[in-house]
């Protein structure tokens, strides 16, 4: 029997190692698994490199995973945003690396991470200081960069619905890196909303099959970022 | 002393004029800042869908307080609506429609813009500066026209339309269109020419506040 369905969050990330890759799903406040980013910083893996398109806001989610200390490294398209004070602070002060990375390159590189292409050639970048040191080839008359796949150790991806096979659904603008993320680790972790029977999910309608999520835990009332920065939260509290 | 910063078009007049030049049918994207205002000026008769590239075809007007979702955010963040008929998708679909050059026209805000349509609008490459790129990168490599909206100079007064940007580059040669309070500028391979300019602003005005050589259509009685 398959069942991915995990009952605890802390459960969920207990495997997650130091010095792991792991994926951060989210644009902004917008499918980011903040319970699951909790768990990890409850759990304490260190040196971990993070590929998430931000770098959070205030003192909780992945900003409070930042701010203690446990990632060496960010690969991300935007490290600043409104409220986002500590990434830029251990940026500052060289205690944080960024690799820094445009937003459709970004999503390229963990689509092909997750389907079997090592590298592919892009024209976005060409002639800006992103493109700097990479391999260039001009291809149909247009120059490229050469840029790699990433793949992770595990990735942390909020979504709407699920079922215990981990196929997922997802909501509206929230959906942003969760599907590919999924398929770019070794081991995705997916928080959810609601657990559906199996068989409820329309299969023409499900955004992420289930081959490519490992655990799936139920988490019925998310909490909101912005709402926790709004009341000054920090985790841990 | 006429301040450069403070007349011709508003930024919704600036908008406006953006507007204007979408056609019918087209599939745009609009950048952060003055082009999210373009949306509310686009003539009733026409049907334009606004991509977000945060996932969405099909974003609407802001919604009521009552009725936002911030799962439901254009790539400012800001909470939007989607229109019916609109569709969700994944960040690499997202950018299969930008790289891929399927999106028509994306309005973007700029710091530089050179004589050639180089666009420079991530970073000032200050050393302190957090560098932070979006998917500027991305739309300037792949929509098939790239118009830009900013105000015509610094708030110090400095040009931004310059022979050769200073700042870290978003991408070579691709704007299309420059629409500033002052004037709208066609960049051309022969050079900048005026399309049109704003309310009691004079050509020579505009050449004064601009590092490039402009130029006149002939038969641009607008400009006389």
């Amino acid at each position: 029997m398959i069942d991915k369905q995990i009952n605890s969050s802390k459960k969920a990330v207990s495997e997650i190692f130091d010095g792991a890759t792991v994926m951060v799903g989210g644009f902004g406040e917008a499918g980011s698994p903040i319970e699951l980013i909790h768990a990890l910083i409850d759990q304490g893996a260190r040196n971990l490199t993070v590929v998430s398109n931000n770098t959070g806001s205030g003192h909780v989610g992945l900003a409070a995973l930042i701010e203690n200390k446990q990632v060496k490294k960010m690969i991300c398209s935007f490290p600043r945003t409104a409220n986002s004070m500590v990434f830029p602070e251990l940026y500052r002060n060289r205690d944080i690396e960024l690799e820094l990375v445009p937003q459709g390159t970004l999503a390229e590189r963990i689509r092909a991470g997750g389907a079997g292409i090592p590298a592919f050639f892009t024209p976005t970048s060409v002639n800006t200081p992103l493109a700097e040191g990479k391999e260039s080839r001009i291809i149909n008359g247009t120059e490229n960069v050469l840029e790699y796949a990433i793949k992770a150790d595990y990735s942390l991806v909020k979504c709407h619905k699920a079922d215990r096979y981990g196929n997922l659904i997802y909501h509206k603008t929230a959906r942003n890196f969760g599907p590919i993320m999924c398929t770019a680790a070794n081991v995705s972790i997916v928080q959810t909303k609601q657990i559906v029977e199996i068989g409820e999910l329309n299969p023409e309608e499900i955004v992420t099959p289930g081959i490519f999520v490992k655990k799936v835990v139920e988490i019925t009332n998310p909490a909101h970022e912005s709402e926790l920065v709004a009341k000054q939260m920090k985790y841990p509290c | 002393m006429l301040d450069a910063t403070q007349i011709g078009w508003s930024r919704e007049e600036m908008a406006q004029k953006v507007a204007i030049d979408i056609p019918d049918g087209s599939y745009v994207n609009l950048g952060i800042g003055i082009p999210e205002l373009v949306a509310d000026f686009v003539p009733e008769d026409r049907e334009v869908i606004y991509q977000t590239e945060n996932g969405l075809l099909g974003m609407g007007k802001a919604p009521s307080k009552e009725e936002e979702d911030r799962e439901l955010v254009n790539a400012g963040k800001k909470c939007i609506s989607a229109i019916s008929g609109a569709s969700y998708f994944h960040h690499a679909d997202s950018f299969a429609m930008i790289r891929g050059g399927h999106i028509d026209i994306c309005v973007l805000g700029a710091m530089q813009i050179s004589k050639n349509g180089d666009l420079a609008n991530w970073s000032t490459g200050a050393k302190d500066a957090i560098p932070a790129v979006g998917g500027a990168m991305d739309l300037v490599a792949g929509v098939k026209r790239i118009f830009v909206i900013t105000k015509h100079i610094t708030k110090k007064g400095v040009p931004k339309i310059i022979n050769d940007c200073t700042f870290p580059l978003t991408g070579k040669n691709v704007v299309e269109r420059i629409y500033t309070n002052l004037a709208i500028i066609d960049i051309k391979e022969d050079g900048l020419f005026i399309k049109e300019l704003a309310p009691n602003v004079k050509f020579d005005f505009v050449q004064k506040h601009t590092e490039v050589t402009l130029f006149q259509y002939e038969n641009n009685k607008n400009l006389l």
